[in-house]
């Protein structure tokens, strides 16, 4: 720790303790201080602070607030999902819970401005007090004149009040049509590998040596930080991992000190992590009977994506493999992939292709259900007859949300649908029904 | 043993000379306390007064409409107004009463609630402690009514952001307001404070008709000279500070900084971008924080740092903690926009626009699955660096959702210099001209 923070209305050791608490954050933590000021003093209406997730911004205010023992309220604009919670939350922490109880049902803001000056005049502040909104994009979701009149409140309520707005997204986005009081913008960086190395490696286990713990950060920023710089989604994927990194010492077969061989051990579990936990398919106590599972049954490498999973109906499949194919084939070509006898094509026409029309970078297109019907007769190998069951499948595709129907409701005798599953997710069901669709596929030939 | 005591008393003054210091200029830049007399609008002022005064003394109803950009004086002056009026000492027991009106009253009844709140005539609304929007508004209109030009009170509404009101439902408020201003009834003077210059168009004819159409335009034509004028002033001690010394040294000090080049550079750039008062409060609040008692006057590099903070582009700090498959997508992206000239794009083309460079490249240092990409992909959505066109029906599937690409070249170009150990084959993709 280079710098210590200096302020001169407060006591060195307190100002200590915060900076202790603030690693990698002095600067942001020394510059609030400053703008801040003496409590006695005025501090500029409002003050916007944006950064990345977990970069400290609300860590660094209720530190500061907290410690420096400075009247505030802190709400989360998530927590509060009608102004009401906002306004009771404020008048409670400022002035207790006698004035909350005089907000009226369904305040307006106005009648939280006139609660809050009317307490004000009994206790005026003597220090400046804060009101810090985290999340604060969700302000602009709210009613059109509640940002505008938190931005400038100090002026609205005349009293020594600074509201400190936090959120990740710029200022520019908040701006209402014909503008507002402009408040401070503040930015917190994202912290630098190094910076992220060294908070991680503070939460190290007792039982082994520093040097240790911080070797494994090490390895585990090498993995991800190209995917992920969020502290927050590194240090919970560090807990999770690292039982499984200390297992080979455990059973003695290395030292502490081989980080090579540690390394080569925990590699592919770490790529895998990626797969699955980063992504949340599956929660960390899965993702830990996973792994005890395939130390049970080694060598049978399942893929533990969740929607590699799913049963269906043996004419489901081909319904949902026929509109695959529908939907990202052009219809003209319909007649040489399902035709036995489709006369001439000349290759070099049928291939002329270029990428911009390439269905599987535009999307799927809409087919109407007698193209559908059609591919599907073709491709299942058995005769069918269009029942009411083959009718109900496609409707029941339509709830799993596999097809989408994309006309109204209220055409019924020409619906149109869409297909709504990945190029993955297909080729898995129709390996199951032995049927090479990609062999079918005009994008592919 | 005495030199250090009386050096020690002598810090302990400047101590305090210095909390003075920090009070006072604190309270101008940030409490925006009303100024002794409005500054660079004294003609628009005297036109108000000139009005309001008509209206306290001869009883005469008049409506006036405030315009100017924000930050322009349109409060102040307004303000400052009815400040002079309700102390008019010419003649006491016509004391103007003034009614502030302003954002915060959302819709009529509240604004209405409001008005009769100031008005001091909650009690007299009777048992019937605010009824109906009805009843109150009669009663209200019932009240102005029985005055009379000669004998009552007159009042001032000052009615701050006017046209939100014009948006409140049959604009009823605006309609009786103007109503009354019109007809013989107890004086009023109705100022609407606005920064739309085309609020007139809000307005519903019959309100229209009734409105003055009287305008007071606050276009601040400030020039570089003034406005420097203007700093040092902000930035000076009053001549009422405790010690005169000091505040002269201060004074000094200010001088010599407004007379660096450097100094004057910066505030050339801030005085093309914008001239009104709260862009400069908010500078010089950044430059004031950064003076302490180690460190007691206010350097050209202070003012320099603080610009930098107040001219840093949010987009571009925020593309630098991107990680670099985000950085890689935004570049794909980049691309796509260039060959397809601001096309919308979907999560597959820049995936294919991502492998693309893949191929070209042996090493398979960023190959990541379709999922994490996916993952990328929305957390930038989440950020509003890219944004849904609308229109695209939720029904389609998240990798076809069509996006724009809310970052423009020069942005990404100058991200990518700052970012912290920025692969080279990244950079020279970026670079090209052709994905």
């Amino acid at each position: 720790m280079t710098t210590v923070l200096q302020h001169p209305a407060y006591e060195e050791e307190r100002l200590q303790r915060v900076a202790e608490q603030l690693p990698c954050r002095e600067l942001q933590a020394g510059m609030l201080l400053s703008l801040m000021g003496e409590p006695q003093h005025y501090s500029y209406p409002s003050i916007f602070i944006y950064g990345h997730r977990a970069s400290g911004k609300s860590h660094v205010m209720h530190v500061l607030l907290k410690e420096l023992e400075l009247p505030h309220a802190t709400v989360s604009c998530v927590e509060c999902i009608s102004v009401t919670l906002l306004f009771e939350q404020v008048l409670l922490s400022f002035f207790g819970c006698d004035a909350a109880s005089l907000l009226p049902r369904s305040p307006s803001l106005s009648d939280f401005v006139r609660v809050y000056r009317q307490q004000c005049s009994h206790s005026p502040a003597k220090e400046t007090r804060y009101i810090v909104m985290e999340k604060a994009e969700l302000l602009r979701d709210t009613d059109a004149n509640l940002l505008p009149a938190l931005l400038r409140l100090q002026e609205l309520v005349e009293d020594n009040v600074t509201v400190i707005l936090l959120s990740e997204i710029v200022w520019d986005k908040f701006r209402p049509n014909t503008g507002c009081f402009e408040p401070l913008v503040l930015n917190f960086p994202d912290y630098s590998k190094g910076e992220l190395q060294q908070i991680l490696s503070q939460d190290r286990h007792p039982s082994y040596s520093a040097e240790f713990y911080s070797s494994y950060i090490n390895i585990l920023l090498g993995v991800f930080y190209s995917v992920c710089r969020d502290l927050r989604e590194l240090r919970h994927l560090a807990a999770l991992n690292f039982s499984k990194f200390c297992e080979p010492l455990a059973e003695g077969k290395v030292k502490e000190t081989d980080t090579h061989k540690l390394w080569r051990n925990i590699e592919p579990h770490l790529k895998r992590a990626m797969q699955t936990v980063y992504l949340r398919e599956v929660s960390s106590l899965q993702w830990e009977q996973m792994q005890q599972m395939e130390e049970k049954e080694t060598g049978a490498l399942r893929g533990l994506s969740a929607h590699t999973h799913v049963e269906l109906p043996y004419y489901s499949k081909f319904l949902l493999i026929a509109a695959y194919l529908a939907s990202y084939n052009p219809a003209r070509t319909d007649k040489r992939f399902f035709l036995k006898h489709h006369g001439k094509i000349r290759k070099t026409k049928f291939l002329k292709k270029n990428e911009k029309t390439s269905n599987h970078l535009l999307g799927p297109k809409p087919f109407a259900l007698d193209r559908l019907l059609a591919i599907f007769y073709s491709v299942v190998d058995s005769r069918i007859a269009p029942t009411a069951s083959i009718f109900s499948q496609i409707s029941s595709l339509v709830t799993l949300q596999l097809l989408t129907q994309v006309s109204h409701d209220d055409q019924l005798d020409a619906p149109k649908y869409k297909c709504a599953v990945s190029m993955d997710f297909i080729c898995a069901i129709s390996r199951t029904v032995n049927f090479d669709i990609v062999k079918y596929l005009y994008d592919f030939l | 043993m005495t030199t250090g005591y009386t050096a020690f008393l002598l810090l302990c003054v400047f101590i305090r000379l210095h909390f003075q210091v920090q009070k006072i200029l604190r309270e101008r830049f940030c409490h925006q306390k009303l100024p002794e007399k409005p500054e660079g609008v004294e003609a628009q002022h005297k036109h108000l007064l000139e009005l309001l005064k008509r209206t306290a003394i001869h009883g005469e109803s008049n409506s006036v409409l405030i315009v100017g950009p924000r930050g322009a004086g349109k409060t102040m002056v307004s303000l400052h107004s009815g400040l002079k009026m309700g102390l008019c000492v010419e003649m006491p027991e016509k004391k103007m009463n003034c009614i502030e009106v302003c954002l915060l009253q959302t819709d009529d009844r509240i604004a209405l609630k409001e008005i009769t709140r100031q008005l001091h005539l909650e009690n007299a609304v009777g048992d019937k402690v605010f009824g109906s929007f009805a009843e109150n508004l009669a009663f209200l209109l019932e009240a102005l009514k029985k005055g009379d030009r000669s004998s009552s009170r007159p009042v001032l509404f000052v009615l701050d952001e006017f046209d939100l009101f014009a948006h409140h439902k049959n604009q009823t408020l605006l309609y009786n307001l103007f109503d009354v201003s019109q007809s013989a009834q107890a004086p009023v003077a109705v100022v609407g404070l606005t920064c739309r210059l085309d609020v007139l168009e809000l307005l519903e004819k019959r309100v229209k008709s009734r409105f003055s159409h009287r305008q007071i335009h606050l276009l601040s034509s400030l020039t570089f000279s003034q406005y420097l004028e203007r700093v040092r002033a902000q930035l000076s001690l009053p001549g009422s500070f405790p010690d005169s010394k000091f505040a002269q040294d201060w004074n000094g000090g200010i001088e010599t900084l407004c007379e660096d080049k450097s100094v004057e550079e910066v505030l050339q750039r801030h005085f093309n971008s914008s001239t009104d008062f709260r862009s400069i409060q908010m500078l010089l609040m950044l430059c004031l924080s950064r003076v302490s008692v180690a460190k007691p006057t206010i350097k050209p590099a202070d003012l320099l740092e603080a610009s930098r903070l107040c001219l840093s582009d949010a987009k571009a700090n925020m593309l630098h903690g991107l990680s670099i498959l985000e950085l890689c997508l935004i570049i794909a992206m980049k691309h796509l926009n260039d060959v397809y000239e601001g096309e919308p794009f979907n999560l597959q083309m820049v995936h294919n626009e991502f492998k693309k460079f893949l191929h070209r490249k042996s090493n398979s240092m960023y190959n990541f699955d379709q999922p994490v990409i996916m993952k990328a992909f929305e957390h930038l959505q989440q950020l509003e660096l890219i944004r849904p066109v609308d229109g695209s029906s939720a029904k389609t599937q998240r990798e076809y959702q069509l996006m724009r690409l809310m970052l423009d070249h020069s942005q990404i170009m100058e991200a990518l210099q700052k970012y912290p150990q920025c692969p080279t084959d990244v950079k020279q993709w970026a670079m090209s001209a052709f994905g």
